[in-house]
């Protein structure tokens, strides 16, 4: 293993926005950015095989100046570097935008053995991304990690299904996206908040810009995303009850099951 | 003057925050009703670096200031108060004398252990017949060769159950009043040392407080700290930095209340409105943040007195006062301001208010602290 890269977002700490029942429009005030939480769990498992095999971790993210900050928490917690991807051409982008960005940094820091991303991001939620990153650099791919065991220049990747597990062989280099259950963060330690915000913090910062990336602007941005949101709304939640009759509860019971499987519940 | 936390700080107060509310939140309640010491929580305060905040990294420390270690307290406090005061005992009571005024060997020996959270550390002042009255003190230290022989009896020692390491205030010269007291470093391993009656109080429930009893104990000489007669000098250097961890603690305790107060206003309805709309309750809440902020204010200034190498003898008098009194105001209308609710153990305030009494009363009562900003008043 020689050197992780791990992908971080930063987004609002979205369960603490409020919504105005009214008009259907986010409350923002006072609402914190903060690193995304399931790339806590990407970040951790960089970080066992960093205390395990030595390797360099580098986290990489890609947003406005402040989104520094969750660079400097991934170095308190451990990490090696950071990289932060800025560039005015890049507001707007859509996931694919996004991941090209991200592609095109990580194919300029280069020598990776594993690329982690989180499951999804809290905001946008879309889990497209790690996976399309994998695709721009034409690398194999596991998505939902839950386990991993290193073996020489092997993998034994368990991954997570909705029903089960697979247990898979791969080698590196490799993109993975990791699930909560594969780990429990680590917290930063005073020594690493040193590492990061003392007086030599800032040269374990690096800054990349489209053109250090030679990045065309019209394949990122507003103009290089196909995906456009047109409008959004609220998820109207109604509850209706209805009563069941009948004279035993065996019978009661079963007129609740078969209504159950009606409704394709059970 | 600048109001401003800067970017370390903010990391500090958020990671302080994180494990308050995700590792010492959960069983709170229930380890105040069985008295129960949270040890995890206090090894992971050390394992992240939090107890040696304020001190070198050659001894084990984090390389901050008291401004932060204030700051972490705080955070820790706004949830549970029990592990603040036994977090601050072990940094400023015990660590202080010999961070401050110990030999390159004393502070090599006996601060990593404590700072890195696998030991905690005590301090023994009181005694049934000296409590705000130092010169009262008569455990005794007397000269025998290479070592002193320690016999005496501490009360009220904060961590004195648990601790591998005290501080120690003992008479080594009974001619004398306070001159004749001495500080030294006892190890819980030392023959002859043995923990009394451990105290069941009314608040701060779930740290550990006890009597200390020396019989006999040899203690090295190399373990007295600074000259004989120092030790009363030592202890006051001390409580000044300690004063300011239980202002922190206070203050977190003040915090943590209006903040469950400020969410049950909001939530909870009578006469068809949420209870924030009488205008005698938000007003009364509009108080109570203007009297946080101003004792807040106080705090970090005693804090920034230290780190800048000023004296910080009356501010952290002053902040002591301040913010003891404000967290049995701000718990006490909390409670009143949760109705029946707020008696009730799960909801916390109740905790609070019992959790506030101590702060008014050690490290110096609140008398004792306007005797400290009064002696300077005059002259
Ligand atoms: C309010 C809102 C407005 C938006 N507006 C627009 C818009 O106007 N036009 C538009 O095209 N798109 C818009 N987007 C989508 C936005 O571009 C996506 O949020 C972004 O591309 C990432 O996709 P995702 O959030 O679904 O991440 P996911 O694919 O769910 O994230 C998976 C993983 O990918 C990595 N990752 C994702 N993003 C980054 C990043 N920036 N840096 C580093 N790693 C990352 C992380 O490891 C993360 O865990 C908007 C999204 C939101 C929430
Ligand atoms: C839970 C707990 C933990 C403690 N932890 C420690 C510890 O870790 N180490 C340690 O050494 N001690 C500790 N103490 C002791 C604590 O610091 C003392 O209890 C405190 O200083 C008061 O001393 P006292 O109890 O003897 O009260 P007294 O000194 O008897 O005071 C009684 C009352 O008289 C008032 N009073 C006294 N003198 C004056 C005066 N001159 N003018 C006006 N009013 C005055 C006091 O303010 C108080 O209200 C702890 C106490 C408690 C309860």
């Amino acid at each position: 293993m020689r050197r992780i890269i791990v992908c971080i977002k930063q987004v609002p700490e979205t369960d603490k926005i409020g919504i105005k029942q009214e008009k259907g429009t986010l409350i923002r005030e006072n609402i914190e950015n903060i690193m995304n939480p399931y790339d806590k769990n990407a970040l951790e498992e960089a970080l066992i095989i960093k205390d395990k095999f030595d390797a360099e971790v580098i986290v990489i993210t890609m947003g406005p100046p402040q989104a520094v900050d969750v660079l400097k928490e991934a170095i308190s917690m451990g990490a090696d570097e950071g990289v932060l991807i800025n560039d005015e051409a890049f507001s707007g982008s859509d996931t694919l935008a996004t991941s090209k960005v991200l592609a095109a940094a990580i194919n300029k820091i280069a020598d990776y053995s594993i690329i982690f991303c989180g499951q999804k991001a809290i905001d946008g939620g879309t889990a497209q991304v790690g996976p399309q990153i994998a695709e721009l650099l034409n690398l194999p791919q596991v998505t939902n990690v839950k386990d991993i065991k290193i073996k020489g220049n092997k993998l034994e990747i368990v991954k997570a299904t909705e029903d089960g597990a697979y247990l898979l062989e791969t080698e590196t280099p490799i993109l993975l996206t990791t699930t909560t259950e594969i780990n429990n963060p680590r917290s930063p330690t005073m020594m690493g908040i040193n590492k990061a915000y003392g007086e030599n913090g800032n040269k374990r910062i690096s800054i990349l810009s489209g053109k250090d990336l030679n990045i065309n602007p019209k394949e990122v941005g507003l103009e290089g995303s196909p995906t456009n949101i047109y409008d959004f709304c609220m998820s109207k939640k109604s509850k209706t009850s209805e009563m069941i009759e009948g004279n035993k509860a065996k019978e009661k019971a079963s007129i609740l099951i078969n209504k159950l499987s009606e409704l394709n519940y059970i | 003057m600048n109001f401003e936390f800067n970017e370390k700080q903010k990391m500090i107060i958020k990671n302080a925050r994180d494990l308050a509310e995700n590792y010492l939140l959960p069983g709170v309640i229930e380890r105040d009703e069985t008295s129960t010491f949270p040890m995890d929580g206090y090894k992971k305060l050390g394992q992240l670096g939090f107890i040696g905040l304020p001190y070198s990294s050659e001894y084990g420390g984090s390389d901050a200031g008291y401004l932060e270690y204030v700051l972490a307290v705080e955070e820790i406090a706004k949830v549970d108060a029990s592990l603040a005061i036994a977090y601050s005992v072990a940094t400023s009571l015990y660590g202080g004398p010999i961070a401050d005024y110990g030999t390159e060997e004393q502070k090599k020996k006996y601060l990593p252990p404590v700072l890195s959270g696998d030991s905690l550390g005590a301090f023994n002042l009181t005694e049934p017949n000296a409590g705000s009255d130092a010169a009262g003190v008569i455990t005794r230290a007397e000269k025998k060769g290479d070592h002193y022989l320690l016999n005496g009896l501490k009360c009220f020692s904060t961590n004195g159950p648990l601790a591998d390491y005290f501080f120690v205030v003992a008479s080594t010269d009974s001619e004398q009043k306070t001159r004749g007291l001495s500080g030294f470093i006892v190890e819980k391993s030392f023959p002859g040392v043995t923990i009394g009656k451990v105290d069941n109080k009314m608040g701060i429930r779930s740290a550990q407080v006890s009597e200390v009893i020396f019989n006999d104990v040899m203690v090295p000489e190399e373990n007295l700290i600074l000259e004989e007669g120092k030790g009363f000098f030592l202890a006051m250097k001390a409580l000044d930095g300690g004063r300011m961890g239980v202002a922190a603690q206070a203050l977190g305790i003040a915090e943590g209340a209006y903040e469950l107060a400020r969410k049950y206003l909001m939530e909870r309805e009578q006469f068809g409105k949420p209870l924030y709309r009488n205008q005698y309750l938000s007003f009364k809440m509009a108080e109570l943040n203007i009297k946080i902020e101003q004792a807040k204010l106080l705090l970090y200034k005693a804090a920034c007195d230290k780190d800048a190498g000023r004296s910080y003898t009356t501010s952290a008098a002053k902040a002591k006062y301040a913010c003891t009194n404000l967290a049995m105001e701000v718990t006490t209308e909390a409670v009143q301001m949760h109705g029946g609710n707020g008696y009730m153990r799960e909801y916390h305030v109740e905790r609070m208010m019992r959790d506030a009494k101590i702060t008014q009363i050690y490290e110096g009562t609140n008398e004792i602290q306007k005797l400290i900003v009064s002696g300077g008043l005059f002259r």
